[in-house]
């Protein structure tokens, strides 16, 4: 019935932050989006998290950190996926970030950043704009 | 290299790109598949079923590790449902088995329905085919939470586990037909919960209301409590016990044959099906036929008769 392409996407919450009401709300925008979501449940390793984006073969990874320690998470998830010639993968990030931290982020990789007040609907649009569903069809290797 | 190679030698990357295309039925993927196909037919896989929240999930989390500790690979494939209304899906069986995320011994792959109906999805089989390919020794394949009818598991598992909870109805329910006719190994989890014994009970007076038959294998009735670990020994042993009977009864062998069987009308089906349809939109004579049923001047049996022929005459699918 509705074979075709899907968008799969790991929505994970990394390090010791326990809050994953709001991940757990985009989840369910994603799902109602048509999405594909996976949620990683609580207190993920970036390594965790990276095996899960490499087995699932998701096309956007969301991740999520209330707790203050985005600044090394986030770029470990990076670094991660280059290790295993996963740079294709897009990866955004939300939740309690400064203003200020916003720019070193995406120059580590990040390429979106989402904070508290902003709308689903952005962020789904912004999944809809810049993720490309199953990127291998076009088989590139 | 081809992806298939790769998967051969158990690259992950490569595995999770070809179960990814196998899904989304990409052209390429069918040639990858007849690569592999060789490579398959070596792993043991278990099915696990049973209604939503029965700790399907769960018992899957602690036989991983118990099969991690035999030294034992394990591929996982856990199917959840899609949206009817907007075939978006949370796939969050996974979320019980993430201590093993890291361990490269345990591949899981979550899979949705896509409207897939039987408990199963449509691109399962070949998703077994490949993680069989890639080298697991054991498969363990989670069906959604179902109810009574969705039977699928059984025409895919070598062994198939039924989950139960404590107090979730009287006899009657054990007197219909449906999915407690297909198991193997009857697993009661929640055992600690109140109301065990009258499950346990229930199900063995159903398992003595059957015909006495001389199958070599009488479907077994176990307790377990997954989040504590408990009873699992047993489980592996049972499961152990279930495989052993089914090689020496030569059991083991019809069943491959009916699998291959029933793979091959799938697979037939599925053809045809889309040269059908690509007939039915794209060809003149088809849409020619179409105006001489709605004008009566044919009937639809002659009709599709006539659509068979001239694809077998052509010769191309």
């Amino acid at each position: 019935m509705t074979s075709g392409r899907k968008l799969r996407i790991l929505v994970a919450k990394p390090g010791l932050d326990g809050h994953d009401r709001g991940a757990k709300i985009l989840a369910r925008a994603y799902r109602d989006a048509g999405f594909e979501v996976i949620y990683s449940g609580l207190h993920q390793t970036p390594e965790q998290i990276v095996h899960v984006a490499l087995q699932e073969d998701v096309d956007l990874i969301g991740l999520s950190c209330l707790s203050g320690a985005h600044m090394y998470l986030f770029p470990r998830v990076i670094e991660l996926l280059k290790e295993n010639k996963a740079e294709d993968i897009t990866v955004i990030g939300g939740g309690i970030i400064p203003v200020d931290d916003i720019p070193k982020l995406k120059k580590a990789g990040i390429k979106e950043v989402f904070l508290p007040g902003g709308s689903l609907k952005d962020m789904v649009d912004w999944a809809k704009a810049n993720v490309e569903p199953c990127r291998y069809g076009e088989r590139k290797e | 290299m081809g992806l298939a190679k790769r998967v051969l030698q158990g690259d992950v990357r490569a595995t999770a790109r070809l179960l990814r295309e196998v899904e989304e039925e990409l052209p390429g993927a069918i040639d990858e598949l007849k690569v592999l196909y060789p490579h398959t037919g070596k792993a043991h896989v278990v099915g696990i079923t049973g209604a939503p929240g029965s700790g399907k999930s769960t018992l899957i989390d602690v036989l991983i590790d118990a099969y991690r500790k035999e030294n034992k690979t394990v591929g996982v494939i856990a199917i959840d449902p899609s949206s009817p209304f907007s075939g978006g899906a949370i796939l969050g069986d996974r979320i019980r088995m993430q201590r093993h995320a890291t361990d490269e011994g345990v591949f899981i792959r979550s899979l949705a329905t896509r409207g897939w109906h039987g408990g199963l999805s449509k691109a399962a089989a070949n998703v077994i085919h490949i993680m069989d390919a890639m080298g697991r020794d054991v498969i363990l394949v989670e069906t959604v939470g179902v109810g009574q009818a969705e039977v699928d598991i059984m025409n895919f598992a070598h062994t198939s586990l039924v989950a139960l909870v404590p107090g979730t109805g009287d006899w009657v329910q054990t007197l219909k037909a449906g999915i407690l006719e297909i198991a193997d190994i009857f697993v009661i989890n929640k055992a600690d919960k109140q109301g065990v014994n009258e499950v346990e009970v229930e199900l063995q007076a159903m398992l003595q209301m059957g015909a006495p038959s001389a199958a070599a294998w009488k479907p077994r009735i176990l307790l377990t409590e997954a989040i504590n670990n408990k009873g699992i020994d047993d489980l592996m042993e049972v499961i152990r016990q279930h495989r052993e009977s089914l090689i020496a009864s030569g059991r083991y062998e019809a069943y491959l044959r009916e699998r291959s069987r029933l793979e091959l009308v799938e697979v037939l089906k599925s053809s045809l099906m889309d040269r059908v349809s690509r007939m039915a939109t794209e060809d003149d004579y088809v849409e020619k036929l179409i105006d001489d049923l709605a004008s009566r001047r044919v009937d639809p049996y002659s009709a599709a008769s006539d659509v068979l022929k001239r694809i077998v005459q052509e010769g191309k699918f």
